[in-house]
């Protein structure tokens, strides 16, 4: 039974009487417990997923069409009543700007304490008696005086650990992170990363990871889905993925970083950018950048199969299974295998 | 490759944190003071930049990395210490003198959204460095020049009358540095020119750069906090902490043996794509603010291999047999890297 299943979700940006597509056709399922990372560059629309699971999505963007389940749930059309009891207490979410996430003119204590009561009916007393109990299981230290300061008194790590904190104060069952270290020195990254998988593991907590750093994936995630102009390319375990990814797109951003060429050498860069929502390329949307897109490319849209190492949207490695199978039928799971 | 290009003797740099004259008053038992809050920013640089060469500049946030860059721009003040540029004096210069040393040296910021001004075009910003520092030219001269800037960038000529909003993050980055590159300078200081950018995009603009230099014998100072890129580009890697320079090496001497252990942990601490490294060093503690002149060493409050004398003296950067300086007690002393 999944936790969390989004199937054929769209999601469109109404802008001067257009219907821009942000989400396209995107499935995916996270189980209880799991740790999954969604990758892409700027304006892949991993964040509007994010925002969409938790229906956060607002105008001029709209959820079109397809269905958000939590535990059988339907999220989509549940009224605002209804939504205040998923957010916080079974989907939680963290944001890349922990400054902007606080509010700079109440105490770190009264906004954790406000979080709890606002849920549940708890005296004043127990529910700060719970917000230090979960500061310092965040790692920070004097709790107590810190409970008192102000946002602008802490570092940004100590704040993003307060975000972790707070998010944690309802028990959550899916943590959603959008891009939580972005805005943090590596030193520090790294010590939210360890804390983020440490919470996950020990409270079975689910994950949702958002991020433009595969490094930062391959650390945490058991599982990776790649987005592209609003679709999922290629999904599949992490290490799968960072060891021999299908998609030539996620080819390319693990081939552009830098530890991947010899210091000194020209960097492989994936030519052009991303294309903004209202240019959207015909075809498989990757393929003006595709060094392999052909004719076909052009004009098909690749349908999402199984490779034999993870499930790729690709019309290359779509004709190349059509051959396989062909030749030799029963074989055709290890499809890929004599390819590498 | 070993001419000096910059030298930087002693530079500090503080920064007052109290300005206006009523706030640096206070009133305590019974008596009124006055006295002035500031931050030191740089307590003591020292750094040659070699011609040809890329020097990275690495550490965390509030290191003073921004402000080294600053300083040797000449947009803010040095408090002490000197600058030269090819053995000339350049710190103490006023804006008229430094007019020459202006185009020699140039800048690509951080934030290309800010740093191009949004109501001109790409034209506009492109000519006006040029017909500022060579007024003699023609339109049609200073016209074929910015295409063949641009064309140089990887950007089509026609986009020349077009404003920065029309363009994507690296595309305007790359405008950034065909506006540096406009007035033929010998030394591009880089403040974090790819932090604002996506991982294939910043492939993209770190292949310009190193093309550029290429083609033009450039010397690089880069600023930034991402080791991976560091790794790829630099020549020399210098580790700032607090102020101070604490390491100062060839970058695969760095990389292979890092030596300061604010080093190692910094190393320790980049996301690698295997999933099988090691644990990261875990430093206790974030990066102080240097609000007083540290006393002893700057890193003492965070170094699991403190001692007394490195709460009391202040290490001197000291050159090792492969070729890197650090500065540390524990080193010298022989209690790490014998």
């Amino acid at each position: 039974m999944n936790l969390l299943s989004v199937s054929h979700l769209n999601v469109n940006f109404q802008v001067k009487k257009q219907s821009l597509a942000a989400l396209i056709d995107v499935s995916f399922t996270l189980n209880r417990g799991e740790r999954i990372a969604i990758v892409g560059e700027s304006g892949a629309g991993k964040s509007v997923l994010g925002f969409s699971i938790v229906n956060l999505i607002g105008k001029p963007g709209y959820i079109a069409s397809g269905s958000i389940k939590l535990d059988n749930k339907e999220l989509t059309t549940m009224n605002l009543r209804q939504l205040q009891e998923v957010r916080g207490k079974r989907i939680a979410m963290i944001f890349q700007d922990p400054m902007m996430t606080l509010n700079p003119v109440l105490s770190i204590g009264h906004q954790l304490v406000e979080i709890i009561r606002s849920h549940t009916k708890i005296t004043y007393k127990d529910a700060k008696n719970i917000a230090i109990e979960k500061l310092h299981k965040v790692q920070i230290a004097s709790p107590e005086t810190r409970f008192n300061q102000y946002p602008h008194e802490l570092s940004g790590g100590m704040r993003q650990r307060v975000i972790i904190a707070s998010v944690l104060l309802l028990n959550p069952d899916i943590i959603i992170a959008d891009e939580p270290t972005t805005a943090l020195d590596v030193t520090i990254q790294a010590e939210i990363l360890q804390l983020l998988l440490a919470i996950c593991r020990d409270h079975g907590v689910a994950l949702i990871l958002i991020s433009h750093d595969l490094g930062v994936v391959s650390k945490v995630a058991e599982r990776t889905l790649v987005m592209y102009a609003g679709q999922i390319v290629e999904e599949g375990p992490t290490l799968e993925i960072i060891n021999d990814p299908q998609h030539p797109y996620t080819q390319g951003l693990l081939n552009a970083l830098p530890q991947m060429t010899l210091p000194g050498h020209r960097l492989n860069q994936i030519q052009g950018s991303m294309p903004p929502l209202s240019e959207r390329p015909s075809g498989c949307a990757f393929h003006p950048r595709c060094p392999y897109a052909t004719e076909a490319c052009k004009q098909q849209q690749p349908k999402f199969i199984y490779s034999g190492v993870s499930s790729v949207a690709c019309l290359m490695i779509e004709n190349m299974i059509d051959e396989f199978d062909r030749d030799d039928p029963v074989q055709s799971d290890n499809v890929l295998e004599g390819e590498r | 490759m070993n001419t000096p290009l910059i030298q930087i003797r002693g530079l500090e740099k503080a920064f007052s944190t109290n300005d206006s004259w009523l706030g640096q008053w206070r009133f305590k038992s019974g008596k009124l003071t006055r006295h002035q809050d500031s931050v030191h920013a740089l307590n003591g640089v020292d750094l040659t930049i070699y011609k040809g060469e890329t020097l990275c500049v690495v550490g965390e946030t509030g290191c003073g990395k921004s402000t080294l860059a600053r300083v040797i721009m000449g947009l803010t003040e040095p408090t002490k210490g000197e600058i030269d540029y090819l053995g000339h004096r350049i710190d103490h210069l006023n804006n008229r003198q430094r007019m020459f040393y202006r185009r020699r040296m140039q800048m690509v910021f951080q934030n290309p959204y800010a740093s191009l001004n949004p109501r001109m075009t790409v034209y506009q910003t492109l000519s006006e460095p040029i017909s500022f520092h060579q007024p003699g030219l023609s339109s049609v001269q200073l016209d074929q020049k910015i295409d063949g800037l641009l064309e140089s960038v990887g950007i089509s000529a026609t986009g020349s009358d077009r404003y920065p909003h029309e363009f994507s993050g690296g595309q305007r980055q790359r405008i950034s540095l065909a506006r540096a590159l406009s007035v033929e300078p010998d030394f591009i200081v880089a403040d974090e020119p790819l932090s604002a950018l996506d991982v294939s995009v910043q492939a993209q603009v770190l292949n310009l750069m190193m093309d550029k230099q290429e083609e033009r014998n450039l010397s690089y100072l880069f600023i930034t906090h991402d080791l991976a890129v560091v790794e790829h580009f630099a020549t020399r890697v210098a580790v700032m902490y607090l102020g101070r320079i604490c390491e100062l090496a060839p970058r695969d001497v760095l990389f292979r043996t890092p030596k300061h252990p604010y080093t190692q942990a910094l190393l320790s601490a980049i996301p690698r794509l295997d999933t099988t490294s090691a644990d990261p060093i875990r430093l206790i503690g974030e990066v102080p603010t240097s609000t007083k002149k540290p006393s002893g060493c700057v890193f003492q409050a965070r170094c699991p291999y403190a001692n007394q004398r490195c709460y009391e003296a202040s290490p001197a950067i000291k050159e090792q047999p492969d070729g890197s300086s650090v500065a540390c007690h524990a080193i010298e002393e022989g209690r790490l890297w014998k």
